[in-house]
């Protein structure tokens, strides 16, 4: 089932094209990766996925809804979750109520000035908690975590809203290679249990061509392949302009 | 003059008012070029800048009897220059690593410590400068006459401004000092020696202020006011202009000068106050970085680190209701003077609470608190003389005044963020201030409104204490237990992380709104005991010490406790009444006390106790 | 040339660094792996003075500089490129430059601009252009270079490879081999294996502040695999 389609997106900064005609679909239980050089485009395209850039031209819809002209805020609303390249938590809370400020959004609790917030939803985000491995740590601050387990608190906070689309900017950027294989291990387990779309951006190699279902190749702001890791990766012109000969 | 329409006005009144506004906007250029310059590369927004500017005048009026007007000016910017730089090197360095709101209440200390020392060196009265030799006459301009100094100054603006372009764009250093804008740390990593470049920028700053000072002196009386005065028009101009631009900052005091000039010119000469003000705030909502301004980038080095908010324990909760119960009983013991004292701290503990509440856990650096305290003792008072109603009822509704504002000038703040934030809500402040000040007819103008006492059971000292000990105190407790709540913990997640916030579905700016709204009602509610207090409300209520006042409360107790600003206000108001009573030059020495608790207590007072004491 | 023993440090309450203690000796390259956090660049900036030591020794031919100012200990010689590049945006490419020079220095690598684009062609061809207007590849090209334009004899390089696109990344491994022909000593820190592989003369593994192993790089390859 398609969760998320995408056509012809476009997008022009003072005159530089930087998406062109860029169309694919993500379907749920997916893990879809996009990748490309620098300045390729991913960035735009991410940043019009989730509200934050208004295409010049193209579609994209989410569950058969338009995502145009919606604030980030409202398309989180629909069951959009996001992780962010460098984490972006809130630092003078802990883990637990780090989720549970995601939980009493998405139950519409924010403008109560009576209830405690410590004590509103504790159960569902240590429940939440436990499907990132993040349970034991509930009490800590974030701002003294390891980077890992920020991730893995994003994680947590990204499912507050059950969302059914994921998508994660460079989810294993900064990490070592065991804690990338784990990260996104539980990341295509919780897509696929969950039925939930994911669409990630990668410069790792080794984290796509393990993890990822389909990949597509973002070059010039172009979509330049299309299709399973392996036939990727012995694309001709995904080697030139990106991969290289493959040693680094 | 009466006002007269601008189609009535005269082509040659029209050229003459537009030279004006150049020759004024010189001054005001050099003085706002050096305050940018301070703030790109310390990051430190220098309060103390129009301070400088008045050495200058005061300094070049001194000399000129000794050495003659066209030498005093060079002479009187150089010795500015030269105590810039001593004070970067003795006090300032210290605070780079601070948290920049104690930075700035160094600075504002410094404000105090420097007029006290100008009062004490040279008297209370103005001093008239003299005139220019050899520029004294006036040329004829369209017909009318024209001072050939102002001539002069018109183009004395565009010299400096080609001159810092050149030093900035063309010499080693002035590289130099455009990275370390940027990044000082990696400036220094590559081998800039940052404690030589600081130190000479601030000189250099502080030479354009006293130079701007030193100038004015043929055109107006050096006086004791006017440090606060240049400093809120440099604040408007390095604003209006982009932090850190400074042909942004030249763009800026033209506008600004020529507006108000013209605005004196059609015999409109008290909204000039007003005026200068509104035109940053349509820049700022247009373009919210200023003219040539743009976005600040994120700031560098670990900023202090907040520790989550655990709920009181029951050993805390027992001592907070001690205090209360132990407030409650001081009339038993004592009356009197005492009272009224802790009658103006409970007043002051409240108001410092209610700028925590946004300032803290909203983040929202407001520099302009004082307007909300300001508009709920004025809207007591004209409730009480003005509409007839009761004190009780007044008290009650005074608030709403202030939620008022608060609910006007908080839709435009929020949109803002930072030192831009902190500038929009103190314009906010001035305007407020300036319609107290000049509405005569409605608030007593200057004098502002007497005969606003508590009605007959509250008039003694001891109810009305009671009557403010119930209130504060309450009024503390909601504010404190609102940040338990979701609300308060949404403002704090805005605060730590907008995009994060922004992407769990928070409406940051509708948060702070409301949370800017609910701080100004508690404000005002300050603002109207404060009023039934003393019987009497004048434009002091409103104005930028009474904002800064809020400010040093805050930071002294600590901004990161919840306490804090309780104990600040405290040790403020008791410290203030002490010194007031006893020392001639009180501002020096509060001044100095601040400076001193600055330096020693970067995280507050409470901050340290808790730092020291409770690991 | 550049010796670390002792080393420990913290930010604010938190203690990064423990007991620290490797070498990187004259013209080679020396790798400290880690994974994020394990406090690599907490090290590299322990070493050139950006966090300053709670204890411990740093030795730069001899001389002790744990207590120097940062420019200080850049103008005995020791060049960091830190791991977000930190380019002045505002700047151009040669003004970037200009801000990295220093006079030159008795044995080391004497560099001139010319000599710099020739290193990296891509940085010759846009030199007015603004660092933020470049591209995260040219970025970390105009790191090491303004960095060199210090004529240092040692580099500490933090994540060179990080973010970059595996094309740019084979370029910076030829700039590294390049820099050690030229006599520099280079001290890397770096998570990706492969990278490390072709350049490390020597490696060492941190964890959690601490060295956990040393050797050539396939000798510490099973220990840094497991942290």
């Amino acid at each position: 089932m398609t969760v998320l389609a995408i056509r012809n997106l476009a997008k022009a900064y003072g005159g530089v094209q930087a998406v062109r005609d860029v169309s694919f679909a993500v379907a749920a239980g997916e893990l879809l990766a996009m990748i490309g050089p620098n300045g390729a485009g991913k960035t735009t395209c991410f940043n019009m996925l989730n509200g934050q850039v208004a295409p010049d031209a193209g579609s994209v819809e989410f569950e058969g809804r338009s995502l145009l002209g919606l604030s980030p805020r409202q398309i989180w609303r629909l069951g959009v979750g996001r992780t962010f390249q460098i984490t972006a938590t809130f630092g003078s809370m802990t883990v637990r109520e780090n989720v549970q400020m995601a939980l009493l959004s998405h139950h519409r609790r924010l403008w109560s000035m009576t209830a405690l917030a410590t004590r509103s939803f504790a159960g569902d985000a240590d429940a939440l908690l436990a499907r990132v491995g993040m349970r034991e740590q509930a009490d800590r601050p974030c701002a003294v975590l390891a980077y890992g387990d920020l991730k893995r608190v994003e994680l947590a906070v990204a499912l507050a809203s059950r969302p059914r689309l994921l998508l994660m900017d460079e989810p294993t950027a900064g990490m070592a290679p065991r804690e990338r294989n784990e990260l996104m291990q539980l990341a295509a387990e919780l897509a696929r249990r969950g039925g939930i779309a994911v669409l990630f951006t990668e410069h790792d190699m080794d984290v796509v061509f393990t993890h990822a279902d389909r990949v597509i190749v973002l070059s010039g702001g172009e979509l330049i392949a299309e299709g399973p890791p392996d036939a990727v990766r012995a694309d001709a012109r995904v080697r030139e302009v990106y991969l290289g000969s493959g040693n680094a | 003059m009466g006002s007269v329409p601008f189609f009535f006005m005269s082509a040659s009144s029209i050229l003459i008012q537009f030279l004006n506004g150049l020759a004024s906007a010189s001054s005001l250029f050099l003085v706002a070029a050096g305050l940018s310059l301070i703030f790109g590369v310390t990051r430190i927004i220098n309060f103390a800048h129009g301070s400088l500017f008045m050495l200058g005048m005061y300094l070049a009026v001194a000399l000129a009897p000794m050495l003659g007007f066209w030498w005093s000016v060079p002479l009187a910017a150089l010795a500015v220059a030269a105590f810039g730089a001593l004070v970067e090197a003795t006090l300032l360095r210290r605070l780079y690593a601070a948290p920049e709101l104690l930075q700035l209440l160094a600075t504002f200390a410094l404000v105090l410590v420097i007029k006290d020392f100008t009062l004490w060196a040279w008297g209370p009265e103005d001093l008239l400068g003299p005139r220019a030799p050899g520029m004294d006459g006036a040329v004829r301009i369209a017909g009318l006459r024209y001072p050939e100094y102002d001539l002069f100054l018109i183009g004395f603006g565009p010299l400096v401004l080609g001159a810092l372009w050149f030093l900035l764009r063309r010499t080693r250093w002035g590289t130099l000092v455009r990275a370390a804008t940027q990044d000082r740390e990696m400036a220094g990593a590559l081998g800039v020696n940052q404690r030589w470049l600081f130190t000479s920028v601030f000189a250099l700053g502080a030479l354009l202020a006293g130079l701007g000072g030193a100038v004015q002196i043929p055109r107006e009386p050096a006086t004791l006011f006017i440090d606060l005065q240049i400093i809120s028009d440099a604040f408007v101009v390095v604003v209006v202009g982009g932090l850190g631009s400074i042909p942004g900052a030249f763009l800026a005091a033209l506008l600004i000068a020529e507006i108000k000039s013209f605005c004196i010119g059609l015999g409109y000469s008290k909204i000039t106050l007003v005026v200068e003000f509104i035109v940053m705030a349509v820049v700022l909502i247009v373009r919210p970085w200023g003219l040539l301004g743009r976005m600040p980038a994120q700031t560098r080095g670990p900023g202090a680190l907040e520790l989550p908010l655990a709920l009181p324990s029951r050993n805390a909760l027992v001592a907070l209701g001690g205090t209360a119960l132990a407030l409650a009983l001081v009339p038993l013991l004592s009356a009197g003077y005492t009272l009224v004292l802790l009658t103006d701290i409970l007043v002051f503990a409240l108001f410092a609470v209610s700028l925590h509440f946004i300032m803290g856990p909203g983040g929202l650096h407001s520099f302009g608190h004082a307007a909300y305290f300001g508009l709920g003792a004025y809207g007591a008072g004209l409730l009480l003389l003005k509409g007839g109603v009761p004190m009780e009822l007044a008290l009650v509704f005074a608030p709403l005044l202030a939620v008022l504002g608060a609910l006007v000038f908080g839709w435009f703040c929020v949109r803002l963020s930072g030192v831009y934030l902190a500038m929009l809500t103190l314009a906010f402040a001035q305007i407020t201030w300036s319609v107290m000040f000049q509405w005569d007819a409605f608030t007593g103008g200057s004098n502002g409104l007497i005969g606003i006492w508590p009605s007959s059971w509250l008039s003694s000292k001891t109810a009305y204490y009671y009557l403010t000990l119930a209130t504060c105190v309450g009024a503390i407790a909601l504010l404190w237990r609102v940040l338990y709540s979701p609300f308060g913990y949404a403002l704090r997640a805005g605060r730590d992380s907008p995009l994060r916030a922004d992407a769990i579905g928070i409406d940051v700016r509708a948060q702070q709104w409301a949370a800017f709204v609910f701080a100004g009602l508690f404000a005002g509610l300050a603002g109207a005991l404060f009023a039934f207090s003393k019987g009497s409300i004048s434009p002091e209520a409103l104005a930028v010490p009474r904002s800064v006042d809020g400010l040093v409360m805050v930071l002294l107790g600590g901004i990161q406790t919840l306490t804090g600003p309780v104990w600040g206000a405290a040790l403020f108001i008791w410290l203030q009444d002490v010194v007031s009573r006893s020392v001639d030059y009180w501002r020096a020495v509060i001044g100095a006390v601040v400076l001193f608790l600055v330096l020693v207590f970067p995280q507050g007072v409470t901050g340290f106790l808790r730092e020291r004491f409770a690991r | 040339m550049l010796e670390v023993s002792g080393l420990n440090a913290a930010y604010g309450r938190a203690h990064i660094l423990f007991d620290l203690a490797f070498e990187a000796r004259a013209g080679e390259v020396a790798v400290l792996l880690g994974r994020n956090g394990a406090g690599k660049s907490t090290t590299l900036k322990s070493i050139i003075g950006i966090v300053r030591p709670l204890a411990g020794e740093v030795h730069f031919f001899g001389r002790p500089i744990q207590h120097l100012q940062p420019y200080q200990i850049a103008r005995l010689g020791v060049g960091y490129v830190p791991e977000d590049r930190r380019i002045f945006t505002d700047l151009t490419v040669m003004e970037n430059l200009e801000i990295g020079r220093q006079p030159p220095r008795e044995g080391a690598p004497r560099w001139t601009p010319a000599k710099l684009f020739e290193l990296f062609p891509n940085l010759g061809r846009m030199q007015d252009r603004l660092g933020a207007r470049m591209s995260g590849g040219e970025q970390q090209m105009l790191t090491i270079a303004r960095t060199l334009m210090g004529n240092p004899r040692a580099i500490l390089l933090d994540e060179p490879s990080e973010g970059l696109a595996p094309v740019i990344v084979e370029q910076m491994v030829r700039t590294i081999r390049e820099l050690k022909t030229q006599g520099l000593t280079v001290l890397l820190c770096e998570q990706n294996l492969h990278f490390a592989r072709q350049v490390a003369d020597r490696a060492y593994v941190i964890e959690k502040g601490q060295l956990r192993g040393s050797g050539t790089l396939d000798e510490v390859r099973e220990e840094y695999q497991q942290v």
